[in-house]
């Protein structure tokens, strides 16, 4: 069976949601592989999504706000990126992949912008392979099972 | 009082008026080239004289600037008068053969052919005639001197010091509008500052003016920049006319605080700086016109009063009009500009209507899309405009020939039978390219409205809602928006007035219910919410040490719910629980 990426996109509802729907509705192809999650702002993204999408399955995760300086709560996009950053220094301790973890900006009228960066990520995410969450730095299948069930 | 006697009529006159003055009150013709009531009178031009009679005889003397005397007998029209009036005009005519005033009293008085001969004649139509109206103006009404007259007798001129261009000039015009022979030239040569394209040509005017006839309102306004009263404080001629008493000087431009709860914008468009596009020689030919130029000169308060004309004042024989100039084009604009395709049909009805011009009209496709288009453009094809489907490469100047100078070349392909083709005509007009303003950026910035793509402001939805954005209470109509034409712009204008008719009918508005509470019991008091709330919606109760959201300001973008460390804030609409629940349902149920 051909494995395919599984990718969770947290997207803001001003710019990047309604930039991802123009993709939409411009017909702009690109590949199924991204799951998305609304937010009402990129501010309202905490850490511990990225963690259980993760461990939910995801391979990998984008999250995808306004512009700096445009951002529709005037700073939300920033306190993304703050967190984004951390987020990025944690995941490498979980054995995650940083370059599994993207924050992206893309505006309302973006579709292409979206639709080009949905290719790459998922390309990135397909090089990288399928991810094998353990508990520790160790890589050993069936662990993320393991995992799933510990949390829940 | 002064009593004398103008041709055999006693008169009174107060003291100090001039006979120029006192014979205008009789309705009486006297000749003047150097007179103007606004200025002091001078006496140059000789033509004003009148017969004195005196105890002697009589004396001939100039009427401008001789104040009346008690007991003068005065004659306006005898032979002595006559004769000096036709040696002046002659002598006159010997210098300046070809200026229209001189030619005009020339006639009036019986002179056809002048016995002197001037070693200084000049016979342009626009020669200076020493009348030294623009010296006087320039030192009594503008107060600053910046020309005046040098060298002596036969060589006397007019000239800035030293002829080096003065900078006591301040480009008021008022020079160039008492010469009598348009001598003085106000040569334009203004841009507007942060990337406009030029200011369409109408023509010179005065610093008080009316913009259009069809300006709404239709009111003078006053240039600042050349306006001789702001500028020096001289001159004010404008305001001592005025009968009402309108014109304020002191007027400053006031800013206006105004409170609203909804915001219309319809900022418009502009066309594109076609000189960008080298190829087609705007700027650098003569006779190649934008369309919005070739708009004013068929207006009839326009220029020309509405005639088809070249630069050098002839009807063009043929006009080129190209469509798509920087639209649908990979380089400049790649999206269409709508309505070019119709005015310039326009154009070509018009020029064919008013002149006996063949007109060519290069074009990519015919855009023809609203009521009655199709029909026009059929009726066009019936009026003998030839159509060729290709768009044109580059505008050049013909030939190597002396005969064929002003002619400029459109060179195309005809794809319909597929060969090249330079066509010659007269007059070229550019359809240029819609875009959005010059500053629509910033606007955008001001108003929260992003832009699509093209730079033109971006709707809410393109199919469902082109009349709203993004941002509640602000809706955009008409060009700022994409190019339209009028009928378009009208009907989205009426759609944006009518959704914000609808909300100020209403009295109330809907809120979404998004909003962040903070659960009390869960608080503990951190205060890390309060200074990431960008509303300054979470306000701290120091009686109860926690932190409480104020539901009116609060916009619920969730800031604060994911920072909170003790998960106290619930994110309404967003929370945890379902946030979880929507990653879990993407992901382990595959």
């Amino acid at each position: 069976m051909n494995w395919e990426p599984k990718i969770a996109g947290f997207l803001c509802n001003w710019c990047s949601y309604t930039g991802a729907d123009l993709a939409g509705t411009s017909r702009l192809q690109y590949p199924p592989n991204i799951r998305v999650i609304r937010l009402m702002c990129t501010g309202r993204m905490d850490p511990v999504f990225i963690f259980k999408a993760f461990q939910a399955g995801a391979d990998g995760v984008l999250v995808s706000g306004c512009h700096p300086g445009d951002c529709h709560y005037q700073e939300g996009n920033f306190k993304a990126l703050r967190r984004a950053l951390l987020i990025k220094h944690v995941l490498k301790d979980l054995g995650v992949h940083p370059d599994r973890f993207r924050l992206i900006w893309v505006s309302a009228s973006e579709g292409d912008r979206w639709a080009r960066f949905a290719k790459e990520f998922t390309e990135t995410i397909r090089g990288l392979g399928p991810l094998k969450l353990t508990r520790g730095a160790i890589l050993e299948s069936g662990a993320r099972s393991q995992l799933g069930q510990a949390a829940a | 009082m002064i009593n004398l006697t103008i041709n055999g009529r006693t008169i009174q006159v107060q003291e100090g008026t001039t006979i120029l003055q006192a014979a205008k009150s009789l309705q009486l013709r006297i000749p003047t080239l150097c007179f103007h009531p606004s200025l002091k009178p001078f006496g140059g031009c000789r033509l004003c004289m009148v017969e004195s009679r005196t105890p002697r005889g009589y004396e001939l003397t100039t009427s401008c600037n001789v104040p009346c005397a008690e007991g003068m007998v005065l004659e306006t029209d005898t032979p002595h008068v006559r004769e000096a009036r036709r040696l002046v005009l002659e002598m006159m005519l010997a210098r300046w053969p070809n200026v229209q005033v001189i030619r005009e009293l020339a006639d009036e008085f019986g002179v056809t052919a002048s016995r002197f001969s001037n070693e200084l004649r000049d016979d342009r139509e626009d020669a200076c005639i020493l009348c030294l109206r623009c010296v006087r103006t320039c030192e009594e009404l503008v107060g600053v001197c910046a020309i005046s007259y040098e060298d002596r007798g036969m060589h006397r001129r007019v000239a800035t010091p030293f002829d080096r261009e003065s900078k006591d000039c301040i480009v008021c015009g008022a020079c160039t509008y008492l010469c009598l022979t348009g001598h003085i030239k106000l040569i334009d040569d203004t841009r507007r500052e942060k990337g406009a394209p030029l200011e369409l040509p109408t023509g010179p005017r005065t610093s008080i003016y009316v913009k259009t006839l069809q300006s709404v309102p239709k009111v003078p306004v006053i240039d600042e920049t050349s306006c001789i009263k702001m500028q020096t404080g001289g001159c004010g001629t404008c305001s001592s006319v005025c009968e009402p008493g309108a014109i304020d000087y002191e007027q400053k431009p006031e800013e206006v605080e105004v409170e609203v709860g909804q915001i219309l914008l319809s900022t418009g468009f502009q066309t594109m700086d076609v000189s960008k596009l080298t190829q087609y020689g705007y700027g650098r030919l003569d006779n190649v016109f934008t369309s919005l130029e070739f708009e004013r000169m068929l207006n009839a308060t326009g220029p020309t009063a509405s005639k088809v004309l070249l630069k050098n004042g002839q009807e063009p024989r043929a006009v080129g009009i190209i469509h798509c100039i920087g639209s649908r084009d990979e380089n400049h604009h790649r999206y269409c500009s709508s309505v070019c395709c119709m005015y310039a049909l326009k154009f070509a009805h018009l020029v064919k209507d008013r002149t006996q011009a063949a007109v060519y009209q290069f074009y990519i496709d015919i855009r023809a899309t609203g009521k009655g288009y199709e029909e026009f453009y059929h009726r066009l094809l019936d009026e003998g405009v030839t159509m060729i489907r290709g768009k044109a490469a580059e505008v050049v100047e013909a030939g190597w020939d002396k005969r064929d100078e002003g002619i400029l070349l459109v060179r195309c392909e005809d794809t319909l039978i597929g060969r090249f083709r330079e066509v010659p005509v007269d007059m070229v007009v550019l359809c240029a390219a819609f875009e959005p303003q010059y500053d629509a950026g910033e606007v955008g910035r001001l108003f929260t409205v992003s832009r699509s793509p093209d730079g033109f402001f971006l709707e809410r939805h393109p199919k469902l809602d082109p009349t709203s954005t993004m941002s509640d209470g602000i809706y955009l109509a008409g060009a700022c928006q994409g190019p339209k034409d009028i009928p378009h712009t009208v009907a989205q204008a009426q759609g944006a007035a009518a959704r914000i008719l609808q909300l100020i009918s209403r009295g109330y508005v809907e809120v979404d219910p998004f909003r962040a509470e903070i659960i009390e019991a869960l608080c503990g008091g951190c205060r890390m919410c309060n200074n990431l709330c960008p509303y300054t919606a979470i306000e701290f109760l120091a009686d109860k040490k926690v932190s409480k959201v104020n539901d009116a300001l609060c916009k619920g973008c969730g800031t604060c719910v994911a920072a909170c460390p003790a998960g106290a804030i619930t994110g309404k609409g967003f929370t945890y629980e379902q946030i979880m629940a929507e990653i879990d349902g993407l992901f382990t149920a595959a």
